[in-house]
C-alpha cells in the first residue's frame, strides 16, 4: 500500500463535503477497499472510515410493503434481519451465499454493490494487460483465458463480469440506490447503476467522486423469490453463473410477472428482460417455458471459452422456476 | 506399558489452541529490518531496473541487487533449485526475484517494492503442450528411481489381450499452499549466522546455507519448532532464505522476510501439469496382458524435475508385459518440486485407476473385482517379495465399511442429484532416509528426546512421546521433546511420510542402548538405584550403508509401499454442472499404526487433499503472458468445510518390522491416492461420462435440464 | 478521539482494546489490525496466511463479531473491543472449551490455522449456527485448513457447542 491519510466521519454532512475532493475515498466495511490497495487497483490519498455515521445501518419496512436497507448495515445483519428472509428471501440467500462469515460481519450492503471485478489479468499483483487498471494497456482476457468472463454485454475494452451476489438479487427485486451528495443526492434504479463496461477506468458505476450511498430501497416484497450460485467449492467462493429470480403467480398458478437477474455474466447483473415478457403468463410446468427462457439469451455473445455459459445459464433459471413454483403454496 | 496404538491426544493440542505455538514469522529480533522481494514481471532480459525513486521512500535502508549480493557457491540440486537468480540480466520465469527491499517497518517495505520499476526485454513464451517431450536429462538430481521401465513382451501382450483400452489422462499443475507463508528472520552473531526458517527439513536448511555461503556447517544454527504445512514446498530450501541470510550480512542487522502468497506460486516449487497416456490389455476374465504407461510432466527450462508418475502405476498389478516412460517438457515457469504423495501417487495413480476403471467397463466385470483379479504377490518390475502387504485385506474392509457390494448397476437418482460409486487402488512409495535421536532417561521420572526433526502436524510429537515412554517404561505425558533445532542430533526431514519412521528408528535404538547399559529390568528404577542423574544415549537409523535416500526397499530383499483403496459417492446435478462428495472411505494397509488418532486425521486431511485435487484445484498457466493466471486462494480454490459432509479412514492390523523397527511405514502421503480417479470413476457411475482431465469443473458435466 | 474535528492524519495515535488491555500506540495509517497485533503488540497467536481474507487464519473478534483482521485498518479498529486467541482463556488460565474441544476432537495438525478457526468457531457458537453438522460446515467455511482438519473441526465445534 501507498501512504495515505486517515480520518473519521462523525456525521454525514461532514464526510460529504471531505468526500469531495479528489483522493479521498470513503471506507466502510474495507473488504475491498484494502485488498484494491494492496493490489494498486485504488491508491487514495484519503481515507475517510464512514463506519461511525449514526443512522446508516438500519432496516426498515416502507409503507408499499418494501424495505428500506441502511447502506451500512453489514451483509450478515441484513441476511438474518426477519423481515428480509419472509419479504424478499432471494436477498437473504444471495448475500448468505456471499463470502464468508467473517467477511460478510465487515462488509456493508452499500460498500457491496461498489465490488469490482474478480477478473484473474485486473486483480493481478502485477501490472498486466488491462484498460480497467491502465487505461489503453488492452484486455488480456478478451483473447485469453476467459472461461469466467462475461457472456452479456461486453465489449473489447473489457469482458470482465461484476461479482456481487446480492446485487444480482437487488437487480430482480428492482432495487433503487439512494445516495447523497453536496447537491442533495439522487435515487438510482439499480438497473441504471453500473456503467457498461467501455465507461472509463475506475468508473463502474454512475456515481460521482464524494457521492455516498445511503440506503437501499426494494419495492414492494417477493416472498416467491430464491437464489442460486454454481461454484465448483460449496461454500466462500464467486459464483461462475448465479441466478436471483423473483416470481409472482396469480390464482390460476400461471406466472403473472418473473423478474429474472443473472449473475457473473456481465459487467453489471443481468436482467433477462425478455425471458420475463415470455414467461409472462405460462404456467411454470408448461413446454413453454424452455423457449421462453431460452429467449433471454438471444443477445448472448460467448468469448472463446465461455459458451458453456449460456446452457449454464439456461438451466439454472429453469431449475430456479421449477424450485420457486413447487415451494409456493 | 504399551500406549502404542492407543488414542493418546497431542501434547502439542494446548499450544496450538491457545497460539502459543510459535512459527517462524512469529519469532522477533530487536533492530531487525523488513524484507520484501521484488520479481520479474515476465521471463526475459532485465533491461532495466529502476530503484531511484523506491531508495528514497520513507523508512527504506536499502535496496538490494544482484551486485550487492555475495557470490553464493553452487548447491547442488535438489538441495534447492539449480538457479541462483539475482546473479545476471537473464530471467527464467515470471515472478523470478530481482531486488530485495530492506525497511524499518512492513508497510515501508511494501510500498517501496511497488515502486521499484523492472523491464524486462520478453522472451517468447513456452506453454504447455508447445516442447516435444524428452527424456530428462540423466543428472538432473531429481531421478530417484529409473525414468524407463520394461519388462516381458509387451507385443505379445497386446496381442494376448482380447480387451484392450487406450486413453490420455492430464491433470493441471497444483501448488501447495501450506498455510504458513514460507518465512525466514536471521541474523549473524559475529562469524555465525543463525536463521529461522519454514521448513520441512532444518537440517537441509543448514547444509544448503553452510554451502552456499561458504561457511562450516557448525557456523550455522537452524530453528523451526513448528512449521505451519508444507506439502513437499518446504522440503527443499528455497532462495528467500538465502537472500535473508545475505541481506542480515549485508545490512549489518536481522531480517525478516516473509513470502507473499503471490510469490509462494513462483519461488516455491508446485507439482507439474503431467500428462498420461496408458494402453492396458487384458484377457476376458480381467487379467492384465500388457502395461504401456508414458507421462510427460512440464518442467522449467532451469532444470529436469521429473514427476516420476509412472512409479507407483508400475508396481500396482501384477502384469506380465511393461513399459513405461517419463518424459519432461519445458515451459516458461519456475521449477516445479515434489508435492504430496510424489513418486505417481497423486498424478499417475489418477491415469492408472481411471483406465483400470474404463477397463472394467469395457470387459463388464465390477471395478473391485478387476483389482483383485489382478493383485501384485511380488513387486511387478523386480519380482522382490513385499515387506508387508495387506491389501486384499483392505479392499474387504473397505467394500464392506462401504457396502460397495450392493452398488447398483445403474446408478440412482436422489431428486436432481444422480449418484454415482466409485473406486481405486492406492498405493505409495517408502522413502528411507538416515536419522539420529538422542534420548536421555532421567532420575526424576521424565524422558528427554532430542532431534532436528520438523513438526508439521503429522504427530511426531504424540507417536514418539509413545515411542520413548514403552521403551523405557515412561507414561508418554512424561517425555519432554527438543527438535527443529539444528544443534540436536540430525533427522531426516520431515517428508517422504519417512520421519516416523526413520525418526522413530533412531529413537528406538537410543532407548535400546538406555536399557543395555542399564541391565536388565526396569531402566528409572535402574537408574535410580544406581545413583545416576540420567543416561543418555545416541540412536541412529540408516536405510544402508552409505545411503542418503533409499526409495522403496531400494537393494534390500524386499519393496516397501503402502496400499490402500478408496470408495467415493458421489451426486451431480448435470444441468447445474455441480458434483458434490457425498462419502469418501479409505481402507488402508501401512504398517503398524501408532497413534489411530492422529493416524486417521492425516488420512482424513491426505483424502480431502484428492478431493480438491479431482474437483477444483488448478493453477493455470497463461499461455500468452508466460505464467500462473491466478496466484491467490481465489483464483485458486482449495477445500472448505462445507466440501466435506463425511470422509473416514480404516486400516488392517499390520506389522512391519522389515520396513521400520517401528513396525510402522509412512501415512502422510497415501490418504491422497487414489481419490481423484474413485470421483472420476464414480461420475462416470453417475452420468456416462467419463473425465480425462482434472479439475471435474461445472463446464465438464454439463448436460441439458 | 478520532472522530470529531475531522482530521486527516498519516501517523496516527490510538488506543487499541484488546483482549481488554488498552494499548496505546502510534502508527502508520497504513498498519491493519492483523500486523499491529502482530508487530505492534507482540500477540502473534492470529495468523497471516494470505493477506486478502481469502483464508481465514486472521480471524479475531470486534467488538464480538468475528472478522478477518487483514481487512481492518488498525485505524479503525481503535475504541473498539478485539478479542484475539490469547484473550479466549479465562482469568485463571483455563482453556476456553472451544479450544479444549480442538484437542478432544484432534481439529488440527500443523495448528496455524487454529487460532482463526478457534475464534470462527466461538463465534459460530454463539451465532447460534450449530444445529446441524451442515450448518457448522457452512459456518465454518470461511477458515481454509489446508491439513483438512475439517471433519475433526466439526466435530470440535458440536461437542463445545454442547458443553
Amino acid at each position: 500500500m501507498q501512504g495515505f491519510t486517515y480520518a473519521r466521519a462523525a456525521v454525514v454532512s461532514e464526510a460529504l463535503a471531505a468526500g469531495r475532493e479528489p483522493g479521498t475515498a470513503f471506507l466502510a466495511g474495507g473488504t475491498e477497499l484494502l485488498n484494491w490497495m494492496r493490489l494498486e487497483i485504488a491508491a487514495p490519498a484519503r481515507i475517510l472510515d464512514i463506519t461511525h455515521l449514526s443512522g446508516l445501518d438500519a432496516i426498515e419496512t416502507l409503507p408499499d410493503g418494501g424495505l428500506r436497507i441502511g447502506a451500512l448495515a453489514r451483509l450478515n445483519d441484513v441476511a438474518l434481519a426477519p423481515a428480509v428472509v419472509a419479504r424478499v428471501p432471494v436477498l437473504s440467500q444471495a448475500i448468505l451465499s456471499a463470502a464468508s462469515a467473517q467477511i460478510r460481519n465487515l462488509a456493508t450492503i452499500g460498500g457491496n454493490l461498489l465490488q469490482k471485478t474478480r477478473c484473474p489479468y485486473f486483480r493481478a499483483e502485477e501490472m498486466l494487460p488491462c484498460n480497467k487498471k491502465r487505461p489503453g494497456s488492452g484486455c488480456a482476457a478478451r483473447d485469453g483465458l476467459n472461461d469466467r468472463h462475461a457472456i452479456f454485454g461486453w465489449s473489447d475494452i473489457c469482458v470482465a463480469t461484476h461479482p456481487s451476489d446480492p446485487a444480482v438479487a437487488l437487480a430482480a427485486l428492482d432495487a433503487a440506490v439512494i445516495t447523497a451528495c453536496g447537491a442533495g443526492g439522487r435515487r438510482i434504479p439499480i438497473n441504471e447503476f453500473y456503467l457498461p463496461p467501455d465507461a472509463g477506468q475506475d468508473r463502474n458505476s454512475v456515481l460521482e467522486q464524494g457521492e455516498l450511498i445511503t440506503a437501499i430501497e426494494i419495492p414492494g416484497s417477493a416472498p416467491c423469490s430464491i437464489y442460486i450460485k454454481i461454484r465448483e467449492r460449496e461454500s466462500y467462493e464467486y459464483a461462475t453463473v448465479s441466478v436471483a429470480l423473483a416470481l409472482d403467480l396469480d390464482v390460476w398458478r400461471r406466472i403473472a410477472r418473473a423478474r429474472v437477474a443473472l449473475g457473473s455474466v456481465a459487467a453489471r447483473p443481468w436482467r433477462l428482460t425478455a425471458a420475463e415478457q415470455a414467461l409472462a403468463g405460462l404456467e411454470p410446468g408448461a413446454a413453454a417455458i424452455t423457449a421462453a427462457v431460452e429467449s433471454g439469451f438471444a443477445e448472448a455473445r460467448p468469448l472463446a471459452h465461455n459458451a458453456y455459459k449460456i446452457a449454464l445459464g439456461r438451466n439454472l433459471v429453469l431449475r430456479a422456476i421449477r424450485l420457486v413454483a413447487e415451494m409456493t403454496p | 506399558m504399551n500406549t502404542v496404538g492407543q488414542r493418546f491426544a497431542r501434547p502439542d493440542g494446548r499450544i496450538k489452541v491457545t497460539g502459543a505455538a510459535r512459527y517462524t514469522a512469529d519469532f522477533d529480533r530487536p533492530d531487525k529490518l523488513h524484507a520484501v522481494l521484488v520479481t520479474a514481471p515476465a521471463a526475459g532480459q532485465l533491461t532495466s531496473l529502476d530503484t531511484e525513486e523506491a531508495a528514497h521512500g520513507p523508512g527504506v535502508i536499502r535496496i538490494l541487487t544482484q551486485a550487492d549480493l555475495p557470490q553464493f557457491t553452487a548447491v547442488p540440486v535438489p538441495l534447492m533449485f539449480s538457479l541462483p537468480p539475482m546473479r545476471n540480466d537473464t530471467i527464467r520465469f515470471e515472478g523470478q526475484p530481482v531486488a530485495m527491499v530492506l525497511a524499518e517497518t512492513l508497510e515501508q517495505a511494501e510500498a517501496a517494492a511497488h515502486r521499484v520499476r523492472v523491464t524486462i526485454a520478453p522472451a517468447e513464451v513456452k506453454s504447455p503442450g508447445q516442447s516435444n517431450p524428452r527424456p530428462p536429462v540423466s543428472d538432473s538430481g531429481y531421478i530417484f528411481a529409473a525414468v524407463d521401465a520394461a519388462k516381458g513382451d509387451l507385443a505379445a501382450g497386446f496381442s494376448q489381450a482380447t480387451h484392450r483400452i487406450a486413453a490420455e489422462y492430464a491433470q493441471p499443475s497444483r501448488h501447495h499452499n501450506a498455510m504458513e507463508p514460507h518465512a525466514t528472520l536471521a541474523w549473524w552473531e559475529g562469524e555465525d549466522l543463525v536463521v529461522h526458517d519454514a521448513t520441512q527439513w532444518t537440517a537441509g536448511t543448514r547444509q544448503m546455507l553452510a554451502k552456499a555461503l561458504g561457511l562450516p556447517p557448525e557456523r550455522v544454527r537452524v530453528m523451526c519448532p513448528h512449521t505451519g504445512g508444507g506439502f513437499g514446498s518446504k522440503a527443499f530450501p528455497k532462495w528467500h532464505t538465502l537472500f535473508a541470510a545475505a541481506a542480515a550480512r549485508v545490512s549489518g542487522r536481522p531480517v525478516k522476510l516473509v513470502l507473499s502468497r503471490a510469490q509462494m506460486y513462483t519461488m516455491t516449487g508446485y507439482q507439474p501439469l503431467t500428462r498420461h497416456r496408458i494402453e492396458l490389455g487384458a484377457t476376458p476374465d480381467g487379467g492384465l496382458t500388457a502395461l504401456h504407461y508414458d507421462s510427460v510432466n512440464v518442467t522449467s527450462s532451469t532444470e529436469d524435475f521429473v514427476e516420476s508418475a509412472t512409479q507407483a502405476g508400475r508396481a500396482m498389478y501384477a502384469v506380465p508385459a511393461l513399459e513405461t516412460h517419463e518424459r519432461v517438457e519445458e515451459i516458461t515457469a519456475g521449477a516445479p518440486t515434489p508435492l504430496r504423495a510424489p513418486g505417481g501417487g497423486a498424478s499417475g495413480m489418477w491415469a492408472l485407476e481411471s483406465a483400470m476403471d474404463e477397463l472394467a467397463y469395457t470387459l463388464g466385470m465390477d471395478p473391485l473385482e478387476l483389482r483383485l483379479r489382478n493383485h501384485a504377490e511380488v513387486d511387478p518390475v523386480s519380482g522382490k517379495p513385499w515387506s508387508s502387504k495387506n491389501l486384499l485385506e483392505a479392499y474387504a474392509l473397505g467394500a464392506e465399511r462401504f457396502g460397495w457390494h450392493r452398488r447398483p448397476a445403474q446408478a440412482e437418482r436422489d431428486g436432481d442429484w444422480m449418484v454415482g460409486w466409485g473406486m481405486a487402488s492406492a498405493t505409495m512409495g517408502s522413502f528411507r532416509l538416515p536419522a539420529a535421536a538422542r534420548v536421555s532417561l532421567r532420575a526424576d521420572g521424565t524422558a528427554l528426546l532430542e532431534s532436528s526433526f520438523n513438526d508439521i502436524g503429522t504427530g511426531v510429537f504424540t507417536i514418539f512421546s509413545q515411542l520413548v515412554g514403552d521403551a523405557l517404561g515412561l507414561p508418554p505425558d512424561r517425555v519432554e521433546i527438543r527438535n527443529g533445532d539444528s544443534t540436536l542430533p540430525e533427522a531426516c526431514g520431515t517428508f517422504c511420510s519417512a520421519s516416523a519412521m526413520c525418526v522413530g528408528a533412531a529413537l528406538l535404538d537410543a532407548c535400546r542402548q538406555i536399557r543395555a547399559s542399564l541391565g536388565e529390568g526396569d531402566p528409572l528404577a535402574l537408574l535410580r538405584w544406581l545413583g545416576r542423574e540420567s543416561e543418555a544415549a545416541l540412536g541412529r537409523f540408516s536405510p544402508g550403508e552409505g545411503v542418503q535416500l533409499e526409495i522403496d526397499g531400494g537393494a534390500s530383499p524386499n519393496a516397501m509401499r503402502t496400499w490402500g483403496a478408496v470408495f467415493v459417492e458421489v451426486g451431480v446435478d448435470r444441468a447445474l454442472g455441480l458434483l458434490r462428495l457425498r462419502r469418501m472411505l479409505g481402507s488402508y494397509s501401512v504398517g503398524r499404526v501408532l497413534n489411530p488418532r492422529t493416524t486417521k486425521s492425516q488420512l482424513i486431511g491426505a483424502m480431502i487433499w484428492g478431493w480438491g485435487m479431482a474437483a477444483m484445484e488448478a493453477s493455470i498457466f497463461e499461455p500468452r503472458l508466460g505464467r500462473f493466471l491466478s496466484k491467490n486462494l481465489v483464483g485458486v480454490p482449495l477445500p472448505v468445510n462445507a466440501d466435506i459432509p463425511a470422509v473416514d479412514a480404516v486400516w488392517v492390523d499390520e506389522l512391519d518390522e522389515v520396513a521400520s523397527p517401528i513396525g510402522g511405514k509412512g501415512v502422510g502421503e497415501i490418504g491422497v491416492v487414489g481419490v481423484a480417479p474413485a470421483v472420476a470413476n464414480a461420475v462416470f457411475h453417475a452420468t456416462g461420462l467419463r473425465i480425462r482431465e482434472l479439475p471435474i469443473l461445472p463446464e465438464k458435466l454439463l448436460a441439458e435440464e | 478521539m478520532l472522530t470529531g474535528r475531522m482530521k486527516f492524519r498519516e501517523q496516527l495515535d490510538l488506543t487499541l482494546k484488546v483482549n481488554g488491555r488498552e494499548h496505546s500506540i502510534s502508527l502508520d495509517a497504513r498498519v491493519t489490525l492483523l500486523d499491529a497485533l502482530r508487530e505492534y503488540l507482540g500477540l502473534t497467536g492470529t495468523k497471516k496466511g494470505c493477506n486478502f481474507g481469502e483464508c481465514g487464519a486472521c480471524t479475531v473478534h470486534l467488538d464480538g463479531r468475528r472478522v478477518n483482521a487483514c481487512l481492518v485498518l488498525a485505524a479503525a479498529a481503535a475504541g473498539r473491543e478485539i478479542t484475539t486467541i490469547e484473550g479466549l482463556a479465562d482469568e485463571k488460565g483455563m482453556q476456553h472449551p472451544v479450544q479444549q474441544a480442538f484437542v478432544d476432537q484432534d481439529a488440527f495438525q500443523c495448528g496455524f490455522c487454529s487460532p482463526g478457526q478457534i475464534m470462527s468457531a466461538v463465534a459460530c457458537i454463539a451465532e447460534g449456527h450449530t444445529r446441524s453438522d451442515a450448518e457448522i460446515r457452512e459456518w465454518m467455511s470461511g477458515n481454509i485448513c489446508r491439513c483438512a482438519a475439517y471433519p475433526q473441526i466439526v466435530a470440535a465445534v458440536r461437542q463445545a457447542a454442547g458443553d
